[in-house]
């Protein structure tokens, strides 16, 4: 669906990513890994158009980036930022239904459809009965919820995700990527995500791109990545690997 | 038909009786206040005189001032939308000073051109908003003090140049412009009423028709963006949308302060924050209450007159203090 060739992103002189390509194919979740500062957010960015590349292109269903307009690429691609707060009254369910912008008209109003869809999204993000509260008053993780719940209102076949489970609890943070994975296993949707829980990227990632200081150190599945000796190149520190009891997959504890 | 769509026709409907019933009030304010005044008039009888009070003098007045409250509340809840921050204000930003100054130079230099000051007016909005605009953002985006800040900052180097040229006019005209500064409508006539209708309706329109954008771009330009706002373009569209509202409000009656801060707050505070239901209101409520703070004007100390924006910044003062602590 996304096919990202050989692009690179500098701000002014300093290069923050430097040719980097991959492939996301349908149904897929591709992990975005590394220290901070190492360019996650720069790529994600640059992935819906968000900022230019200095050169390489991004393909999106086979066709340039460029040649889709806003409203096309936010129809086809949603994105989960960092920060998100505001200074006025705005309700639960206005903001999930903001998500809806790129399919209706410019004066319109939202359908009926637009408001079930808005209301199925958050009953998933466990925001059923929030409707009509404030944002300002949620704590950060309901926020967050709601963040999310606005993202998949878009039904956009693409996600990107940067650190949506930051400021999540244990029992959230495994609904978040539950709910994500039953999306792409079930929509053939997919969905890039930026993480700093190396656990929950081997639980559920189909490949992990490894990023150091704006190159790809390695790609590829879980457990050809999360090696002792690529950590430790990454994030200069000495890790014990297993294998998790119950899911088989790869288990990194750091060694203090 | 399904319960939901019933509920939201219902939700619809109700905000549609709330608007007709505001209109009609509107109505009755502007027809309570063409009758008060230092001049006392009846509906029923009225003598050649007190027509030609009526309908040249107090008329054209109470709506010119209908459609400056306008202008300013929808600019005023745009511009709020737009920059994040409930305290934006076309007084406070400054954005009001320079529709002043454009137009005290027109009306220096280019005094026979009939629609030289409303250009001018335009013009002088336009350029202390992007000035200002320039002056707040950062590459970490733009917070409520660097906002204010710079609002002040365009606001006092702009007083002083006014100040400047009010100094360099003779004594008879200065007292009239020390007055007009302050936000003063009588001056208002019928010519003058028709083009701020137009600019107040049109305005309003094509502000109304960014409601949805705007919606977004009060979580965030990057949030807007990742949406399918395109930024840029509704970004120019609103500056200049609501440069031409302020610059045809100051042309007509100086510069009225605090309307674009407290009527966006109080129809915010009574439907919520939806910009399609925000914009449209704010223009009605906009008028009533710059209708109202005139009347006080002209009936508090008659036959002297105040000027209408010493009322409404009586009322908006204390308000925008209680803002920015709440902030």
């Amino acid at each position: 669906m996304l096919e990202v060739q050989h692009i690179s992103i500098d701000y002014g002189i300093c290069a923050v990513v430097q040719n980097v390509s991959f492939w996301l194919r349908a149904g897929e979740i591709v992990a975005l890994l590394g220290a901070n500062g190492a360019g996650k957010t720069t790529l994600l960015k640059s992935l819906n158009g968000g900022l230019p590349t200095a050169q390489g292109r991004i393909l999106l269903n086979g066709k340039d980036l460029n040649s889709y307009s806003r409203r096309e690429i936010a129809q086809k691609i949603a994105v989960i930022a960092q920060e998100n707060e505001t200074k006025f009254p705005v309700t639960v369910l206005e903001f999930v239904l903001s998500g809806r912008f790129a399919h209706g008209t410019a004066f319109g109003w939202e359908t009926t459809g637009d408001l079930q869809i808005a209301l199925d999204c958050l009953q998933l993000c466990d925001l059923a009965g929030f409707e009509s509260r404030l944002m300002n008053h949620l704590s950060g993780g309901e926020r967050q919820r709601a963040v999310l719940s606005r993202a998949l209102a878009t039904e956009a076949e693409i996600l990107l995700l940067d650190e949506p489970t930051a400021n999540l609890d244990l029992a959230h943070q495994a609904m978040m990527f539950r709910l994500i994975n039953e999306r792409c296993k079930n929509r053939h949707s997919s969905a890039i995500v930026i993480t700093h829980d190396l656990n929950l990227a081997s639980a559920f990632a189909d490949e992990i791109l490894l990023l150091k200081a704006g190159k790809i150190l390695a790609k590829g599945e879980p457990r050809e990545v999360l090696t002792g000796e690529n950590l430790q190149t990454v994030f200069g520190v000495k890790v014990l690997l297993d294998e998790n009891p119950v899911s088989k997959k790869r288990r990194v504890t750091t060694i203090y | 038909m399904t319960a939901d769509k019933i509920k939201k026709n219902k939700k619809f409907s109700a905000f549609l009786s709330l608007g007709v019933i505001l209109f009609l009030s509107l109505l009755l304010t502007i027809f309570i206040a063409s009758l008060l005044g230092s001049e006392k008039l009846s509906f029923f009888e009225l003598n050649e005189s007190q027509r030609a009070i009526l309908f040249d003098i107090r008329l054209p007045r109470i709506l010119v001032g209908a459609c400056v409250g306008a202008s300013l509340a929808v600019a005023g809840a745009s511009l709020q939308s737009l920059l994040r921050n409930p305290l934006a204000e076309p007084y406070l930003l400054g954005v009001s000073n320079g529709a002043a100054l454009g137009t005290m130079l027109a009306f220096a230099f280019f005094a026979q051109i009939e629609f030289a000051r409303p250009i001018m007016a335009f013009a002088g909005a336009s350029l202390a908003t992007f000035a200002v605009y320039q002056m707040a953002k950062s590459r970490a985006g733009m917070n409520t003090e660097r906002l204010v800040l710079s609002g002040v900052i365009v606001t006092t180097f702009l007083s002083s140049i006014i100040v400047l040229l009010t100094s360099l006019l003779d004594a008879a005209k200065l007292r009239s412009f020390t007055f007009w500064l302050l936000g003063d409508l009588s001056q208002a006539t019928k010519n003058g009423f028709y083009l701020t209708l137009l600019v107040a309706a049109l305005g309003t329109i094509i502000l109304s028709s960014q409601a949805k954008a705007l919606n977004l771009m009060m979580t965030g330009e990057r949030d807007a963006f990742d949406f399918g706002v395109e930024v840029k373009k509704t970004r120019l569209i609103v500056f200049g949308t609501a440069s031409a509202l302020v610059g045809i409000s100051v042309a007509a009656s100086g510069s009225v302060g605090y309307v674009g801060l407290i009527v966006p707050h109080l129809v915010r505070l009574a439907i919520g924050s939806d910009n399609r239901l925000v914009v449209p209101f704010s223009a009605i409520v906009g008028a009533i209450f710059v209708v109202l703070a005139d009347t006080i004007a002209r009936t508090a100390i008659a036959p002297r007159e105040l000027p209408v924006g010493a009322i409404t910044a009586l009322v908006g003062a204390p308000l925008f203090i209680y803002l920015l602590r709440r902030n």
